[in-house]
């Protein structure tokens, strides 16, 4: 593996919950991010899954230093920046950027597609001169394959894939080195998901780009990602590069998810397993004791309850179903690969 | 690459093609106008009230006749004569001897300057504060939500009656000056309610993302994008606080007599509503007019501003 661009460590996010209107009382906290870690490899693209409110968006808006962490460290470069503020902070901006989920949300309505990709060099007006700002925009919707003569359009003049592209031209517009994407296809057509997908790949040659890809589609994750983590109710349960992942999962939970992925050949789909998790997704408030799965675990037995898992990968295994994973009882199961 | 680009370009001239080559790309603001433009409850009351705003910066345009000017041979009993167009005789005089036509004219001057400063006042004072609790949250919140509510338990005539009391001689200053200091609070929620909603928005985490500064968020992300109902509820608050200016006025406890107001007049006019209701009719219809076209332009506005309706 190339050296870690980005190393996360024991990353934890909680929210608290208070109770009281004047005199605030803290009765317990979302464990939102409860104790992630992994790597980043410069040039890697890192998928993260995991269903609804398993903590994706959250580590994410961590990483950004959008949002404090908790406990634990997020190093740059070997530096944490988890804790950084004022200019420091504004410095380490450059280097990690974002493209978000919703591309009718997140560009600004009121301004033009010029003022929003101008606008990074506004914030830090060392990355470009004034007089080549103007310039420095239209190479990049040239780059993210917007027509430059758009500069002077509103965003509500623009196509959901269209203003994704505006979106990413503006998570570019820095020159940064790790670029956060959380769910950026995920509110767009499938026909357009694929353009934007391959825009992300061939952009991620083109300038060296690490990517962490969080999604709650298996299959496009395992089409960009180099390695894919597995995430569930704030925990990293399992990690891996993507044939360890899909084709030699050894966490239940892992199995579980990929047994839901739709297959599109109807003779496979009848012959294969699926399996059907009984009961809900804990509260992130009030999560089980020993491993958070144990709950709807098919495996469960009473050292789940007590014992913690770790994220390590299984002696006992060989081969590629040795990967890191956070299960008392891992093991390869045959299960349909998406 | 260069085939994503090929592919994609075709596609952006179909998504344009539903406005036939705009010469100019428009903003929000923008169609908001054009749309407004089409509406004939928007034509009526800006026409209404350009002639409102004309009457109260050029009155002598309109009028020859001093409204301050009584001349005892004329009195209620001299009835209007409603074809002398313009002339002091049209609308009749006033129990003394003053034409009721000039002064529903002058009168315009109170009504709109009250009406348009404090609107400016209390969008200024209220959205501000509205700004600061709304953006950062906790105990400034509280404390700005908890005076606001202060404040909203002070009925606005109530409160200004007392308040104009403290004052020996009332300008148009001093009816400002308490309708601002009344008032403000609505804005305030407004303002609030309308900053939280857009504080959430990915464009302002977006706008964090890149390191934008506290000042780049609130006045290019959030003011320009959280302060179409605060606009909306200024509108159609300025006709109220027209309306409450002249109340104060015709309870005698808010523009003197020197100074015109349709107010003034309408309260000396009741007493001889039997006699001589045109001595009424003229200020109280004018008054009225003046309401209902400034709550019927905040109307087109906010049917044009509504996000919803695009």
């Amino acid at each position: 593996m190339a050296e870690p661009i980005l190393e996360v460590r024991d990353l934890v996010k909680h929210y608290p919950l208070t109770q009281g209107v004047l005199f605030k009382k803290q009765v317990g906290a979302v464990k939102a991010v409860d104790g992630v870690s992994f790597t980043l490899a410069k040039g890697e693209t890192l998928g993260i899954v995991g269903e609804s409110g398993c903590g994706k968006s959250t580590l994410a808006k961590v990483l950004m230093n959008l949002e404090r962490a908790t406990a634990g460290q997020v190093l740059y470069k070997g530096e944490d920046i988890s804790r950084l503020s004022g200019a420091a902070l504004k410095a380490v901006r450059r280097n990690i950027q974002m493209v978000f989920q919703d591309p009718y949300t997140s560009l600004n309505p009121r301004m033009t597609v010029g003022d929003i990709i101008g606008e990074p060099f506004e914030i830090h007006p060392e990355v470009a001169p004034k007089g080549d700002r103007r310039k420095a925009v239209q190479d990049l919707l040239d780059v993210v394959g917007l027509n430059p003569e758009y500069i002077n359009r509103y965003p509500h003049q623009f196509s959901g894939g269209q203003r994704q592209r505006i979106g990413i031209a503006r998570g570019l517009a820095l020159k940064p080195e790790i670029i956060i994407c959380d769910e950026p296809v995920s509110a767009l057509d499938v026909s357009v998901q694929a353009q934007v997908i391959n825009l992300l790949e061939q952009l991620q040659g083109e300038f060296e780009l690490s990517y962490m890809f969080i999604a709650h589609d298996l299959s496009i994750v395992r089409h960009i990602s180099d390695r894919v983590g597995v995430m569930y109710l704030g925990r990293m349960v399992e990690i891996g590069t993507d044939a360890e992942i899909y084709e030699h999962a050894t966490h239940p939970y892992t199995q579980a998810l990929l047994s839901a992925v739709p297959v599109p050949d109807p003779t496979g789909r009848e012959g294969r397993e699926r399996i059907i998790l009984s009961g809900d997704i804990p509260s992130p408030a009030n999560p089980p004791s020993g491993c958070r799965f144990r709950t709807r675990c098919w495996k469960a037995e009473e050292r789940c309850a007590t014992e913690v898992p770790l994220l390590a990968a299984p002696t006992l295994l060989t081969g590629d179903a040795r990967h890191d994973s956070a299960c008392h009882f891992a093991a390869e199961r045959e299960v349909a690969a998406a | 690459m260069p085939d994503l680009i090929e592919k994609n370009v075709p596609a952006q001239g179909a998504a344009g093609s539903a406005e036939p080559k705009p010469e100019k790309p428009r903003s929000l603001g923008l169609d908001a106008w054009h749309d407004l433009r089409k509406r004939p409850v928007f034509i009526i009351s800006a026409a209404l009230i350009v002639l409102l705003v004309a009457f109260a910066i050029a009155p002598s345009l309109f009028t020859s006749v001093d409204p301050r000017a009584g001349d005892l041979q004329h009195h209620y009993l001299t009835k209007p004569n409603y074809l002398h167009f313009f002339q002091a005789d049209w609308f009749g005089y006033d129990g003394q001897g003053r034409s009721i036509y000039a002064r529903m004219i002058y009168g315009a001057r109170a009504s709109v300057v009250v009406g348009i400063c404090v609107t400016a006042g209390v969008t200024v004072l209220g959205g501000l504060a509205g700004m600061a609790a709304g953006y950062y949250g906790g105990w400034v919140d509280t404390v700005i939500s908890r005076v606001t509510d202060m404040f909203f338990g002070i009925p606005l005539l109530l409160g200004a009656l007392v308040v104009l009391n403290a004052f020996t001689t009332r300008t148009v200053w001093s009816v400002v000056f308490a309708l601002v200091a009344l008032g403000w609070t609505q804005m305030t929620r407004v303002m609030r309610g309308s900053v939280i909603t857009v504080k959430q928005s990915d464009f302002v985490t977006a706008a964090r993302a890149l390191g934008a500064g506290t000042g780049r968020i609130m006045f290019k992300h959030i003011l320009p994008n959280a302060i179409a109902p605060v606009i909306v509820v200024a509108t159609i608050a300025l006709g109220g606080y027209i309306a409450t200016e002249a109340t104060l006025s015709f309870l005698g406890i808010g523009l003197q007599d020197p100074t015109i107001s349709w107010g003034i007049d309408i309260n000396s006019a009741q007493k001889v509503i039997r006699t001589a209701p045109f001595a009424l009719f003229f200020p109280a219809g004018m008054l009225s007019v003046t309401v209902l076209a400034f709550i019927m332009l905040g109307d087109a506005v906010r049917d044009a501003l509504d996000p919803k309706l695009r």
